[in-house]
């Protein structure tokens, strides 16, 4: 019987990116559902009663929620091809912990920049981003990946946030390239990769302008 | 060659409590050791430089932290006996989500029940209630959330029991009374000798709340 597998989610959330990309990579055939999740949606809350947001995974009817929780089930599930998580126990232990600190930190710090008036505070939030991304570098080594040769786990929870990176920069006049050039050369290298370019990492400048729109709206200049 | 197994850890955190249960239940021997939070060991600080933060498990001199990772890193290494997490992936997943939905939920809520007053604290009450109630609707007739033995959300939720009567006496709320089927699995949790040597007293833990609310000036 053929697996039937869909993803509720939303083009511009980073945490759906990481669902599609784990997707691509396993070669697994599914239907994308883009659908703006403060809009009317009940299906979405049926599968997600708990946290009423995507990404959804639904597969063969039973829904799998939180991100990083849909990678580690794709990684397990199909398992034959691409692994995602290393296989060592420590190793894995240290994957974990990396795109634990990616979640706990990057979205909110980038969030902060991007939200803070010029000033005090947006220098503040300027330079905790900064100093997060170049932990990350110092993470990152001389391996390629952070997953080694190939994409792991950090790399697809961390990769997505790239895709805003423009909205980081023109709000708060940040050149990541200069403050972190390991960063973003890691970062184009996970671009020519099929599974994270093929049309899963909205342009940059579209992530801008939706942002740019949405801070207009609520009445921020 | 034998195992070293360390774990730097403070007596009320109900995250070190999980790594506890979890080298209890596969009867890991390792040497507890006790930070003191104002004044943080080398050795954590060179263990944890990321968040400088207990638990922190140290195997063989490497570390682990994060305490559901810790708890899955056990599992994994200590693989022959005991398994907190599912074999089938689609209940793995759901161990996960509700690890992480504590992980949410109970520390800050709970937390807010005995710092904050007013308004704020009401809602942190009526919050935490239906965090609990939510908890019991996924316990559904299971002895454990685990099935019939405890699994990767026990370990993860019972530590909170101990901070219950902190929580109940501060936030004015009868936690037995509004969800009777939780506290019926926690004290079944406390009859699992991995659960019970691993947690301090309720009231010991009630004195540490008394203590840093006095301390700063929170009743």
């Amino acid at each position: 019987m053929a697996d039937e597998v869909v993803l509720l989610g939303f083009w511009i959330s980073p945490y759906g990116m990481r669902a599609r990309i784990a997707l691509a990579e396993k070669g697994v055939k599914y239907e994308f559902i883009d659908k703006d999740p403060r809009e009317n949606w009940p299906y979405l809350l049926q599968m997600n009663p708990v946290h009423k947001k995507i990404p959804v995974l639904i597969h063969n009817g039973k829904p799998i929620c939180e991100s990083l929780v849909i990678v580690e089930y794709i990684d397990e599930v199909w398992k034959d091809r691409s692994p995602l998580l290393p296989s060592d126990p420590y190793q894995r232990a240290q994957a974990r912990f990396w795109a634990d600190y990616v979640d706990k930190k990057i979205y909110e710090a980038g969030k902060k920049v991007y939200r803070t008036k010029k000033g005090e505070e947006q220098e503040a939030a300027k330079k905790e981003f900064i100093d997060m991304l170049k932990l990350l570098e110092k993470q990152l080594g001389d391996k390629a990946y952070f997953g080694g040769d190939r994409l792991g786990l950090v790399d697809i929870a961390l990769i997505p946030f790239y895709s805003w990176f423009e909205t980081y920069e023109k709000f708060g006049n940040l050149n990541i390239e200069i403050e972190c050039p390991k960063f973003i050369a890691w970062a184009n290298r996970c671009m020519q990769i099929e599974s994270v370019s093929k049309s899963l990492l909205p342009n940059q400048h579209k992530v801008y302008e939706f942002i740019a729109d949405a801070l207009k709206k609520l009445g921020f200049s | 060659m034998a195992d070293e197994v360390i774990l730097l850890d403070y007596w009320v955190s109900p995250f070190g409590m999980r790594v506890r249960i979890a080298l209890a239940e596969k009867g890991i021997k390792h040497e507890y050791r006790e930070e003191d939070l104002r004044n943080k060991s080398p050795l954590l600080l060179q263990m944890n430089p990321v968040h400088k933060k207990i638990p922190v498990l140290i195997h063989n001199g490497k570390s682990i932290c994060e305490s559901l990772i810790a708890v899955q890193y056990i599992d994994e290494v200590w693989n022959e006996k005991s398994p907190l997490l599912p074999s089938d992936p689609y209940q793995r997943s759901q161990a996960r989500f509700w690890a992480d939905y504590v992980d949410k939920k109970i520390y800050e809520v709970g937390r807010n029940l005995w710092t904050k007053k007013g308004e704020e604290q009401e809602a942190a009450k009526k919050e935490f209630i239906e965090a609990l109630k939510l908890l019991e609707q996924e316990l559904g007739d299971k002895t454990y959330f685990g099935g019939d033995k405890i699994g990767f959300v026990d370990v993860a939720l019972i530590p909170f029991y101990t901070w219950f009567k902190g929580y109940e006496t501060f936030g004015n709320i009868n936690v037995e009374k509004e969800c009777p089927k939780f506290i019926a699995w926690a004290k079944r949790c406390m009859q699992v000798e991995s659960i019970s040597k691993s947690l301090p007293d309720q009231d010991k833990v009630y004195g540490f709340i008394v203590e840093i609310t006095k301390k700063f000036g929170l009743e």
